[in-house]
């Protein structure tokens, strides 16, 4: 009997999360988005997690298009709405693990006003960010994130705004996790994707990840490859770093790591708690809110 | 059809406003979620809601605008439960893009919008129907809807129910078209007991998750849904898709997912639209109109009769899908119709189309901020028939 290819090479372990009958996908060769998704399903492998009790919610943007490619129950949204649709997903059915997956111009452009909300009433969300420092799907026009100078086509000169610092941003807003890896560090967001799956409570993972075709390209920052080997040249590890000190400017140290790790109440346990203490037995607990 | 959950029942005769009636209508339909963001005049809606869910066994969330609290109530549908929110005239301008989610990824839920003068901010206190096309047309694409005006509070109740049930149904965004008077008048409304609430329940799959497609269709045009959590790790995308809800970039796949989302109204529109009629058989003038204006009308109706006109009653219930066959039968046997309406022409936009030069068709306009003076409409009717 001949034997096939299939016999010899292992079956690739995170193709089970994948809607293989979707590949090819749309990333782009040196895409980092890629590599996230590697590193989130290799983090369900490790937690052995319960397949049909996480739901991925994605906006729109090259990033958006993660929910599509997971096996899971997988919700693409609209542009920048994404915490909104999962916060209503949680609220109706807590029992989900609810993942926001989206970029950073869906997540902090469009959608900044709702990611403040959710952290701030600490709704109990797993969002991951990629951050791409552009935005890749409309072809590379500035971003809420863009580092001062850098070339976008809206910003053919260089943009003059100043960018966010994310992990700054979610831990004012109340995000009781937050933490920065590039896609080079693919252990450590394993590790920490890991980490965030099991907690409870807002959580935020900005991934630093090279758009090579419009961000890299542009800014003759070489492919994805190079874009590897400076995020490796110029990230520092800081657990624990004030978030205060992680803003990202061309050319300087990237501050990565775990910085955030705390604990406050959760918006449906405060919910809980406000409404049987002041309602007695009249309040009727229901946990998910499917109906038949 | 199923009967109601007793729980959310409030069996009684109550007196109480069109805004509440509409909670309870809600309630009575079965809603265990809503999330809204406060405007008048539509918010005693969801105050009472958040007042009374606690005891029923739901939930409320006041989002941070209404862009969000569109898309939360579509999160909270996928994950199993019934939903609804409620604006009006700024917050439905916002809420227009998860209006076409909602039919583009055929999520039942229910939008309120209690009708103010506008455009922007325009007469927050005071009542309009200026939002009719909006509600046909508001979001981009082609879509059809289904849009209910309710007439009175007793109205809001009732029919919110049949609006979730369209919604279910259909798989279709149902919007709920009330307006500030009637919003915020009070009268008797008589809530019955829960097992004589019909409920359509939501149609979900049997099959298991390898024989499931999440828009499949055979026969009907309506697919099976499915939740989150159920095991079937589903996709729904804003995306043109194909029967798998995988995106489907090509004019072919448009095509048929367009028509489909469009046919399944239309193929439908008998059994979706209510009218109230009334003397259109010996009728030389119908008076069509709807929500509250249809009340100043019929006084309108009452006057033109004692002075010995023949005038017919068209209300519509359903504003969309537009009950075209029904003018159409009308156009070719009456002289004309009138048309009140709190816009300065909307509707009767549509009752020109269908009357295609059968009948004459003349126009009430009114820019809102108040009702019709009956004598008004009466004028009218008096040169319609003439
Ligand atoms: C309401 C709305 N406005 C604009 C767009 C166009 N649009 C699609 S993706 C996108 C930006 C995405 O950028 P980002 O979130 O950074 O994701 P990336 O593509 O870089 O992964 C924009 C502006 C849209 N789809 N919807
Ligand atoms: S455009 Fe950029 S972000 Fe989008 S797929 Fe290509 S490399 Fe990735």
């Amino acid at each position: 009997m001949a034997t096939t290819t299939c016999e010899i090479a292992p079956a690739n372990p995170v193709e089970q999360f994948l809607r293989t009958d979707r590949i090819p996908h749309i990333w782009c060769p040196g895409c980092g988005i890629g590599t996230s998704v590697n590193c989130f399903t290799r983090a369900l492998i490790e937690l052995d997690a319960d397949l049909d009790k996480i739901a991925v919610v994605s906006g729109i943007g090259c990033s958006g298009r993660v929910a599509g490619y997971l096996k899971l129950d997988s919700f693409h949204t609209t542009h920048g709405r994404a915490i909104p649709f999962a916060t209503g997903l949680k609220l109706a059915r807590p029992e989900l693990t609810v993942v926001v997956y989206s970029g950073d111009g869906d997540l902090f452009a469009i959608g900044g006003n709702h990611f403040i909300h959710a952290a701030r009433r600490n709704i109990d969300l797993k969002v991951i960010c990629i951050n791409n420092f552009i935005y890749g799907m409309t072809g590379g026009q500035v971003a809420p994130t863009t580092p001062v100078s850098a070339i976008a086509t809206t910003t053919p000169f260089g943009s003059f705004e100043p960018p966010f610092n994310l992990p700054q941003l979610a831990e004012a807003a109340g995000a009781t996790f937050v933490a920065r890896w590039t896609t080079y560090h693919v252990r450590q967001l394993t590790r920490t994707i890991k980490e965030m799956l099991k907690r409870k409570g807002f959580s935020f993972i900005e991934v630093l990840s090279p758009c090579p075709t419009l961000f890299q390209r542009r800014n003759k920052q070489g492919d994805g490859l190079a874009a590897m080997k400076m995020y490796k040249q110029l990230s520092k590890t800081r657990n624990g770093a004030p978030t205060a000190e992680t803003a990202i400017e061309q050319g300087k140290p990237i501050i990565v790591g775990k910085f955030v790790d705390i604990e406050r109440p959760s918006y449906l346990g405060s919910m809980e708690q406000m409404l049987s203490s002041r309602l007695g037995d009249r309040y009727v607990h229901v946990e998910n809110l499917e109906w038949h | 059809m199923i009967t109601a959950d007793p729980k959310g029942v409030l069996t009684g005769a109550h007196f109480i406003d069109g805004d509440q009636a509409c909670t309870e209508g809600c309630l009575a339909a079965g809603a265990r979620f809503a999330a809204g963001y406060p405007i008048t005049p539509s918010t005693e809606v969801v105050e009472r809601f958040a007042r009374r869910i606690p005891t029923v066994g739901g939930r409320f969330i006041q989002m941070e605008d209404e862009l969000a609290s569109s898309i939360a109530i579509l999160g909270a549908v996928w994950g199993g439960a019934k939903a609804f929110t409620v604006t009006s005239g700024p917050g439905f301008s916002l809420m227009m893009e998860h209006l076409g989610l909602a039919v583009m990824t055929e999520t039942p839920c229910v939008i309120v919008n209690v009708q103010r003068g506008g455009p922007s901010t325009g007469l927050p206190t005071l009542p309009g129907q200026a939002d009719m096309m909006q509600a046909r047309w508001g979001s981009h694409g082609d879509y059809e809807i289904i849009a209910l005006s309710p007439q009175s509070p007793q109205e809001c109740f009732d029919l919110s129910i049949t609006a979730f049930n369209l919604s279910e149904q259909f798989r279709v965004p149902v919007l709920f078209m009330m307006d500030e008077v009637v919003g915020h008048m009070t009268e008797k409304v008589i809530i019955p007991p829960a097992e004589e609430i019909e409920i359509y329940p939501r149609r979900l799959t049997v099959k298991p998750p390898e024989e499931y497609l999440p828009y499949a269709v055979d026969g009907d045009l309506v697919p099976e849904m499915v939740h989150a959590g159920m095991g079937y790790r589903f996709h729904i995308t804003g995306l043109t898709h194909d029967e798998r809800g995988y995106p489907a970039m090509n004019p072919e796949a448009q095509d048929k997912l367009i028509r489909r989302l469009k046919d399944k109204i239309l193929e439908n529109a008998d059994r979706i639209i209510t009218l109230e009629e009334e003397g259109l058989d010996s009728a030389d003038v119908v008076v069509v109109s709807y929500g509250i204006t249809a009340r100043v009308a019929q006084r309108a109706i009452e006057l033109a009769r004692a002075k010995g006109l023949k005038v017919g009653k068209l209300r519509l219930v359903t504003v969309w899908p537009f009950p075209e066959q029904k003018i159409r039968d009308l156009a070719g046997r009456v002289r004309a119709f009138v048309v009140p309406e709190l816009n300065l022409g909307q509707i009767v936009r549509e009752v020109e189309r269908c009357a295609a030069g059968q009948a004459r068709v003349i126009s009430v306009p009114h820019a809102g901020g108040s009702v019709h003076r009956p004598e008004q409409i009466l004028e009218r009717i008096e040169e319609a028939a003439k």
